[in-house]
């Protein structure tokens, strides 16, 4: 057995467990703003600003960024372990999939201290 | 002494060569979905944003929004939303053991592609009447 170094958790069950709980998170947050979106209907500013100035939306969406994160690392993290290998992308590989890795690694930090920034920072 | 000619894996430039199972096309439209919502992450926060930050930027974005080029991204990524969720839910009976036949991956391959169509055409349906 290979030890990934680039895996966070360096563990397939811990990687399998989180994916799946986030992605429960997430639809639960998904099934939530959508129905409330719905339900309201014709929505103004001042109803979608109360909505996100509610403490347990806030924690709520806080949560899904962060699961969105983990849920995002393991499933990108995945696909460049997949499809960027020697056998597709020559002796580079191992480089290209770092640079792939830091790629998806900062642009999942700049969405969570964005969300952070939108919800406390306005 | 190593074959060269031994059988490895495929390169995706023969992909086209093969025939595509509707669970092999399932499979790959989950992930092909994940990367979509991975960049489209940042269209919602920029949405968020925007809506959140004065009662003006709220207008301009519903203005954004209700564009045929906005409503056609809005579309795109709620179909991407849809079809990543649905498969997700699919996942998560598979791992209590649930269609893991032949057939019964199949028939959950199928459902996927039927609930997740459904959930585009509802997505068209909101999208275009704002």
């Amino acid at each position: 057995m290979v030890t990934q170094v680039t895996s966070f958790s360096r563990n397939g069950m811990s990687d399998w467990i989180v994916q799946r709980v986030t992605a429960v998170l997430l639809a639960a947050y998904t099934v939530a703003l959508l129905g409330i979106v719905l339900l309201q209907g014709d929505m103004s500013h001042g109803d979608w600003q109360a909505l996100f100035s509610q403490t347990w939306m806030q924690v709520f969406t806080l949560l899904a960024i962060l699961s969105t994160c983990a849920h995002a690392w393991i499933g990108m993290w995945t696909l460049g372990t997949d499809y960027i290998r020697e056998h597709y992308f020559g002796s580079g590989a191992d480089g290209i999939r770092l640079v792939y890795q830091v790629f998806c690694v900062l642009l999942l930090a700049i969405y969570l201290i964005w969300c952070v920034k939108i919800l406390w920072g306005n | 002494m190593q074959n060269d000619h031994r059988p490895t894996n495929v390169n995706p430039s023969d992909l086209a060569a093969f025939a595509w199972p509707i669970t092999a096309l399932s499979s790959i439209l989950h992930r092909a979905t994940g990367v979509i919502l991975f960049i489209g992450i940042g269209f919602g926060l920029y949405a968020l944003d925007m809506s959140l930050s004065s009662e003006e930027g709220f207008e301009s974005l519903k203005g954004m929004m209700t564009s045929p080029f906005g409503q056609f991204v809005s579309w795109g990524l709620l179909s991407a939303l849809g079809y990543h969720l649905v498969a997700g839910i699919k996942h998560l009976f598979m791992d209590f053991g649930m269609g893991e036949t032949l057939e019964g991956s199949k028939f959950a391959a199928r459902l996927t592609l039927f609930f997740s169509i459904v959930l585009a055409v509802l997505a068209g349906i909101w999208v275009i009447q704002g």
